[in-house]
């Protein structure tokens, strides 16, 4: 019985001359390689070049400053607690007299560290955040040797004051929406 | 003895009963929810009117209903009483209200606050409040405050609930605080910034449904569903000594008392709360120090019982799998819901 239509009856029949000559089969064969030679290549030569993101890409994480260069985060844990890798660990610290211009509020997380092995970039935690501080990028996460040095601290993961990344693409119409109106703010 | 229907429930309590005893005698989701009221404090609720119930039929002597909702804390059940609390939309919709009106001077630093997560008014806002508030004028604000070395008073926070008077007033012969000035203004306060260094002023903490007045040594240290609640006991002159401790690995970073269902304080066989002194709460800080019970009971609801899984849980859930699979032909195999492997 046939399971399909395609099954093709092998016949085993003395090859004629030209067969056994094997040129035609090979310059058909050439054929077909010369003319991948033209075709649009697979492949893209990656650092220099670059596939296309898709807009809502999940990667290496930002811990966003506010429009003064102050940390936005205040180690209220949520992300931690909303993370289903439990990836996210956190240490908090008052902040001191004087320290105003790095922290926007009284606490912030003194450390702040993601393991990006166990990380599986849901996003979750940047839903919970409640400060608009921690958001995905569409950075990659580079790779490495050690297993340690996958544990990512604030160092990694702080925005640079001079270098500011831009997260808009994450944030949602509604988001932005809501942003705009300055009643619903439970902060400054 | 007087029998009262709330929600359509019927239960025949003691004279005297408050319409709110009544119904966590019941239990389930008719309780009405209480911010100032606190049974192990003498004359405290009537404050907050977080409790309030629609009374539709006073008694059986007097059916005429009751004209405006009314404190179930402080209203004694009468026979024959009807009650709606969870089944008046009115009602639930003046309870909103309320809520709004507790929030409308709370500042909702929730992420920077010791409280979060154990948080009456968190909680509150949760079941019974709306998302948005509609409030535009600037929120009343104070001056953090040291009250004392182990006490840090965030009046913003404050809901004038006056638990902490009670305490104060109940536990703590020669108060030095209470709540000074008048409505808008008023404010918990120690008059002349005094030091509070009575033995069981501590508990205050625990009272405050709030984060107005959290623990200085614990300040900061960790959120509190990061860290295990434990029941503990150690000998002590002072107090009982049964306390709940809060790991985190093998540091004790806080002790409070130990909390019922209702976040109260928990009671001991004769019925006495189990109170615990200052030496207790912030001077034993050591996991050497105590003597371990076990893992305390936390609601499975509660954030701080988030990925925590304890036996008592597991072994429910296994329960009521094996009712679900009860009469049906599932091989059961090598898992734990079979009962021959257990």
């Amino acid at each position: 019985m046939n399971l399909t239509n395609r099954s093709v009856v092998v016949v085993k029949k003395e090859m004629t001359f030209l067969e056994k000559l094997y040129l035609p089969a090979i310059l058909g064969g050439m054929w077909i390689t010369i003319r991948h030679l033209f075709k649009k290549k697979a492949t893209v030569n990656y650092p220099e070049e670059k596939r296309p993101m898709s807009k809502t890409f999940r990667g290496h994480h930002v811990l966003k400053l506010d429009e003064q260069g102050r940390e936005r985060c205040t180690a209220c844990g949520l992300c931690a607690v909303a993370c289903p890798a439990e990836a996210i660990t956190m240490v908090s610290a008052e902040r001191k007299p004087g320290e105003e211009h790095l922290y926007r509020e009284e606490k912030y997380a003194s450390v702040y560290e993601i393991n990006m092995l166990r990380c599986i970039f849901c996003g979750d935690c940047e839903e919970a955040c409640p400060k608009e501080a921690i958001f995905l990028t569409d950075r990659l996460v580079d790779a490495d040797y050690k297993r340690g040095t996958f544990v990512y601290g604030k160092d990694k993961l702080t925005e640079k004051p001079d270098k500011p990344i831009d997260v808009s693409p994450r944030q949602t119409k509604e988001v932005l929406e809501f942003k705009k109106n300055k009643k619903f703010a439970h902060n400054n | 003895m007087p029998k009262v229907t709330i929600d359509n429930q019927t239960i025949e309590v003691p004279e005297g009963t408050t319409i709110l005893n009544a119904a966590r005698m019941m239990g389930g989701p008719s309780v009405p929810p209480a911010m100032c009221y606190y049974s192990s404090l003498k004359t405290s609720g009537g404050y907050c009117r977080t409790c309030i119930v629609k009374v539709t039929k006073g008694s059986e002597k007097d059916p005429r209903p009751m004209p405006k909702p009314v404190a179930s804390c402080r209203t004694s059940v009468m026979d024959g009483m009807v009650v709606e609390n969870i089944t008046s939309p009115d009602l639930l919709e003046a309870r909103a209200g309320v809520v709004e009106f507790l929030l409308i001077n709370h500042p909702l630093d929730c992420p920077i606050c010791d409280q979060a997560g154990e948080c009456h008014l968190q909680d509150l806002g949760y079941e019974n409040g709306k998302a948005l508030t509609r409030y535009k004028f600037r929120r009343r604000t104070f001056e953090k405050i040291d009250i004392g070395p182990y006490i840090k008073l965030h009046m913003t926070r404050c809901i004038l609930c006056y638990r902490c008077v009670k305490v104060a007033e109940q536990l703590c012969p020669g108060r030095v605080h209470g709540v000074i000035n008048r409505g808008d203004v008023a404010e918990i306060s120690t008059y002349i910034t005094e030091a509070i260094d009575n033995e069981f002023s501590g508990n205050m903490i625990d009272v405050c449904p709030v984060g107005a007045l959290t623990d200085r040594t614990f300040r900061f240290k960790s959120r509190v569903w990061f860290t295990k609640p434990m029941d503990a006991h150690r000998k002590c002159k002072t107090c009982a000594g049964k306390a709940r401790i809060w790991l985190k690995g093998s540091e004790v970073l806080r002790v409070t008392v130990r909390k019922d269902e209702w976040g109260e304080v928990q009671r001991d066989s004769e019925g006495g709360p189990l109170w615990i002194c200052n030496e207790c709460r912030f001077h034993t800080k050591k996991a050497s120090d105590w003597i371990i019970e076990g893992p305390s009971e936390i609601s499975r609801h509660s954030v701080i019982s988030a990925n925590h899984y304890d036996l008592a849980t597991l072994k429910l859930d296994v329960a009521k799998q094996r009712k679900k699979l009860e009469g049906k032909k599932v091989l059961l195999g090598e898992g734990p819901l079979n009962p021959n492997n257990v």
